[in-house]
């Protein structure tokens, strides 16, 4: 008998999510949601970076929750705004973030998609087994700095096509 | 400048935390610009992000605690250096490279274990905080450490620095597991953590790396205290004056 194929497993943490969503009785708040990106990474929804973490309705006020990737990152003013505004224009007028910092959060709440979304977009996305080059797939890269343009990312170059690029940071 | 009197143990505790990661998140920003080259410009600039990130999330804890609408701005931008309660070790001016490395890597070795045992608090906020720093203090670690080693095994100049460096901070790390009645009532309650009980396998962890790194040890013949109750170098001043600036020029501005 040959040995089975290993099949990907979706993280755990990303199923319970994608569960909690579709058990959502707010449908239409996810979808405003998801035209919220990432002001760093524009490719990128709030939900795709597993940022957001659950909206909810009290009364009239609209309240979504977020997990910040990093304590000191200065995309989540801005990640606030943007949310207030998408609700603001999809008719929601009170919305209030709730920021919660436990479970803190990890890169594998990053979704599929958005991993491929990064890696189009010229990023190399966390949690490869094998780091590629995001231009050529080369595998001949190395380390030029821990920290990339932003803490969430590490800068690296290709050494087959010589292109720098930023790595998502495994967290 | 109005005082913000702090009678609660935790909320103490919480702006204790908050001090130093402010402090030390400062004096890291100053690299801005300045660093050797660009990727560690970038890096310092990032770790000085989280350590300011850090410290909103503790100064916002201790407002919270309050009840009485203190922010994380009013612990910022409000208080005068016997009001600043950070170990001494943060305080200290960034210096060369070398300095602010050596610094980095012994409070990153100290952090990285304080915050693992903070995880364990019955506080749940603290709990929290500490769950979200130390997998940035586990990062902060590789990069520190990986410095040590190269500036002691490069050149002799970057060793000379470096074992300057070392000689200096050396009396102001017993600071960092000094235990005061407040974190001993506390941590009676479970909810701080016990610094004295690492010192030494931060002791063990430290000498290991710098004598492969080609350090001298520096005699332990000299120590400094006072942060935490106040009580400061000459350098915090000038620091908040910088920090401090906007808040003090026009009080209350926002952007």
């Amino acid at each position: 008998m040959s040995a089975p194929d290993t099949i990907d497993l979706m993280p755990l943490e990303q199923y319970e999510a994608e569960q909690a969503r579709r058990a959502s009785p707010f449908p239409r708040l996810w979808e405003v949601l998801d035209t919220v990106k990432d002001p760093e990474i524009p490719v990128l929804s709030i939900w795709e970076l597993g940022i957001l973490r659950g909206v909810e309705v009290a009364g009239d006020t609209v309240i979504v929750t977020i997990t910040p990737t990093y304590s000191g990152c200065p995309a989540m003013d801005a990640v606030a705004e943007d949310i207030a505004a998408a609700m603001q224009a999809a008719g929601y007028h009170d919305c209030r973030i709730n920021t919660r910092w436990a479970p803190a959060w990890s890169t594998s709440w990053m979704s599929a998609a958005g991993r491929e979304k990064l890696r189009t977009y010229g990023i190399a996305p966390p949690g490869e087994a094998r780091l590629h080059c995001p231009h050529c797939q080369s595998t001949n890269v190395e380390l030029v700095s821990e920290f990339g343009s932003t803490a969430c990312k590490a800068l690296y170059q290709c050494r087959a096509c010589s292109e720098p690029f930023d790595r998502f940071k495994n967290l | 400048m109005t005082r913000i009197a702090i009678e609660n143990p935790v909320e103490m505790y919480a702006v204790r935390l908050g001090d130093d990661a402010l402090v030390l998140g400062h004096r890291l920003s100053e690299w801005s610009s300045n660093a050797p080259f660009l990727e560690e410009d970038l890096a310092l600039s990032n770790v000085a992000l989280d350590y300011i990130g850090r410290a909103r999330m503790f100064y916002t804890y201790a407002g919270q605690l309050r009840n009485d609408g203190t922010t994380e701005d009013d612990y910022a931008y409000l208080r005068d250096c016997r009001d600043y309660y950070n170990l001494l070790i943060h305080e200290l001016p960034r210096g060369d490279f070398a300095f602010s490395m050596a610094r980095q890597y012994l409070v990153d070795v100290f952090n990285l274990a304080y915050l693992a045992e903070l995880q364990q608090s019955r506080d749940e906020s603290l709990a929290a905080i500490a769950g979200k720093a130390v997998k940035e203090s586990t990062y902060h670690l590789r990069r520190s450490n990986d410095w040590i080693m190269r500036l002691g095994q490069g050149t002799r100049e970057s060793l000379r620095r470096l074992q300057d460096a070392v000689v200096e901070l050396w009396g102001f790390t017993p600071e960092l597991f000094a235990m005061d009645a407040l974190e001993i009532d506390l941590l009676a309650q479970g909810i701080a953590v016990d610094r004295a009980a690492l010192r030494d396998s931060w002791d063990r962890q430290v000498r290991a790396t710098l004598e492969a790194a080609g350090v001298t040890m520096p005699e332990p013949d000299w120590q400094v205290d006072g942060g935490r109750q106040g009580v400061h170098t000459e350098h915090l001043g000038h620091l908040l004056g910088e920090l401090q600036f906007v808040q003090r020029a026009y009080p209350g501005l926002e952007w």
